[in-house]
């Protein structure tokens, strides 16, 4: 994750808490979505950003996970991302950011 | 109405493997932030020879010795498939050993900024007094170099930046300013790098497309890179300063800048100058970046693989008058990403395929070949970025399942049919859309395919200035013959034409 990204994590943490934030991915790979998910969660792997060795355990979600999709209007998720739902490997995507949650995120709900 | 067409095109690449290590961004911030980095001490270990950049695979079939279909023969990765014996010079361009482009820098450098030392500077001459494209009156510019403490000087006492070659110091480029950051070395290094391979792609250009140098009226540079000085940081004008060393003694010209879109935005452009009568033989031309050489290789040496970002990139272009034989550039079927688009990639792609396409009642398998983002798997992949071109392909393909052209089993087919396997350098405005003009342009003439979209898109947000996205496109086109000239009304028709206005007024007056 850009290392200016991980400066602005951080200063949004400071700002409304760990607790009230939920970080969106977006990425096309499954592989650079996982390391996004495990930046935020576990801190930055590259040791590199402001992120390294800093454990956030922020909730972390792709916007192809069904926890985002379901509670985001339907059509506007179809406008928006219908169409790369069709063109991304979303099972793997998932299994990437998910691991990385369920692993590291200090926030369960 | 007469389109434009396409005359010609050219490739060359620049093996430059010292420029790898010491004026890549990725290599100059590791090693401001950690200059002990195991990733640096890997680094050389790392590098390719310039005979296994040569054999290449997709090196060749930038420079056209291979085509697009011959590449897809070749199951990917391409970095451990060796080719042997392959020619650096190829039908569109050359692949440029980093000696001699080291010399080419000295020539194109108007201000005597460059200094090379004598050694570097009398065994490069003998080498370049082979190459076809390098008339005496340009070697004759390379001049006898200076002695190496002179040039050691310059860079301990005067900021000047070192131009090493296989390890050695040969030379610097001086700062052209004390204090001017727009002027400091590092920038004048990269500039310079940008116009020798701009020029280097003209003067293949110029050689393949039997044009006389004084018919073309105006050059359009379309890089990435800014030349200015601290008033006008970037102010330009490279185009000029390109036409000037090709010879190009009619011309004048302009830059364009759009990010990695700007060469897409330079052909609607130029399309249209020419199409309009404004000019009637127009160049386009780009060369390539220092920054972005080695830019993925962390990943690269951290999988093990050769650092795969070792070569500059350059193109040229030239749109002439409809000459009734060269692929037309269709100026009524232009894609714009608009600010209004959005950013959603569906948002993108209706904004760049599917709505121009609608314009004219064409449909996506109209299009007989899309050339997108043409990078070269090869190094995307590795570093997570995925196969740019076949993410294109798949998103232009599933639009076509929304839309009810395609069936979402003929997914996979479209993208083959309608696809190609990436091969450009990652060099930012380079892999944009147009590596495939110089195939699209022989297979349209061939006949085997009538249509191409050459698309273009940008990351405007890297500036800060937006966080919009830009893209842009255009059709290339079989020409189907010269449009015949309007009639032209004669003076004679005129004043019959006003003669009898004046009898039906006076009639009417008469009457009155």
């Amino acid at each position: 994750m850009d290392l200016e990204i991980q400066g602005r994590v951080v200063e949004l943490v400071e700002k409304y808490g760990a607790e009230n934030i939920v970080v969106l991915i977006g990425g096309a790979e499954a592989e650079a979505a996982g390391l996004a998910a495990e930046t935020v969660t576990a801190g930055d792997p590259t040791y590199a950003g402001p992120l390294a060795g800093v454990p956030l355990g922020l909730r972390v979600y792709h916007v192809v996970e069904p926890e985002f999709k379901e509670s985001v209007d339907p059509e506007i998720y179809e406008e928006q991302i219908g169409m790369m739902e069709m063109v991304l490997d979303v099972d793997e995507i998932i299994s990437e950011v998910s691991a990385m949650r369920n692993e590291f995120g200090q926030y369960k709900d | 109405m007469n389109y434009s067409v396409i005359k010609g095109s050219s490739y060359v690449l620049v093996n430059a493997p010292d420029m790898i290590i010491h004026n890549g961004t990725t290599q100059t911030m590791e090693r401001l932030l950690n200059p002990e980095s195991e990733y640096l001490k890997a680094l050389s270990d790392h590098i390719r020879s310039y005979d296994e950049v040569v054999n290449y695979l997709p090196n060749q079939v930038y420079i056209g010795n291979y085509s697009p279909e011959e590449l897809r023969k070749y199951k990917q990765p391409w970095h451990d498939k060796k080719l042997a014996d392959e020619s650096r010079e190829g039908k569109f361009g050359e692949i440029m050993p980093q000696d001699e482009f080291i010399a080419l820098i000295k020539i194109v450098d108007v201000f005597d900024l460059v200094k090379l030392t004598k050694e570097f500077t009398d065994g490069v001459r003998e080498k370049l007094k082979n190459h076809k494209l390098i008339t005496d009156d340009l070697l004759a510019l390379l001049k006898e170099g200076e002695e190496i403490t002179e040039i050691e000087g310059l860079i301990t006492d005067h900021a000047a930046e070192p131009i090493y070659n296989k390890g050695d110091l040969v030379g610097c480029v001086k700062r052209a300013h004390d204090i001017d950051p727009s002027l400091k070395a590092e920038v004048l290094f990269e500039n310079l790098v940008s116009k020798a391979s701009a020029v280097l792609a003209a003067l293949h250009l110029l050689d393949k497309s039997q044009i006389n140098l004084e018919d073309i009226d105006y050059v359009i540079e379309c890089s990435e890179e800014a030349c200015g000085d601290m008033n006008q940081r970037g102010g330009g004008n490279f185009a000029k300063a390109i036409a000037e060393f090709a010879g190009l003694k009619n011309a004048s010209g302009s830059d364009i800048r759009a990010f990695c879109a700007a060469p897409a935005h330079a052909m609607v452009q130029a399309a249209s100058l020419v199409q309009a009568g404004t000019f009637k033989n127009v160049m386009i031309v780009a060369g390539g970046s220092t920054a972005k050489l080695g830019m993925n290789g962390r990943d690269h040496v951290k999988k093990g693989l050769p650092i795969l970002e070792d070569v500059l990139g350059g193109f040229a272009m030239l749109i002439s008058e409809n000459d009734g034989i060269n692929p037309v550039i269709r100026t009524d079927i232009v894609g714009r990403h608009t600010v209004g688009t959005g950013s959603s990639p569906q948002g993108v792609i209706s904004s760049l395929v599917t709505e121009p396409l609608d314009r004219v009642g064409l449909k996506i398998r109209d299009i007989d070949k899309y050339s997108v983002e043409m990078q070269n798997p090869d190094i995307t992949k590795p570093a997570g970025a995925g196969d740019v071109p076949n993410s294109n392909y798949k998103m232009i393909a599933a639009l076509g399942v929304k839309r009810g052209e395609l069936k979402r089993e003929e997914l996979n087919d479209f993208i083959i049919n309608h696809g190609m396997e990436g091969w450009a350098p990652t060099q930012g405005h380079i892999p944009s859309g147009i590596p495939y003009i110089g195939f699209a342009r022989e297979e349209i003439l061939k006949g085997s395919i009538n249509r191409a979209m050459i698309v273009g898109k940008g990351s405007l947000f890297l500036g800060r200035m937006t966080n919009l996205f830009d893209g842009i496109s255009i059709v290339i086109e079989k020409n189907y013959g010269k449009a015949s000239e309007s009639k032209s009304v004669s003076e004679e028709e005129i004043r019959l034409l006003v003669a009898e206005a004046m009898r039906d007024l006076a009639s009417h007056l008469q009457k009155d």
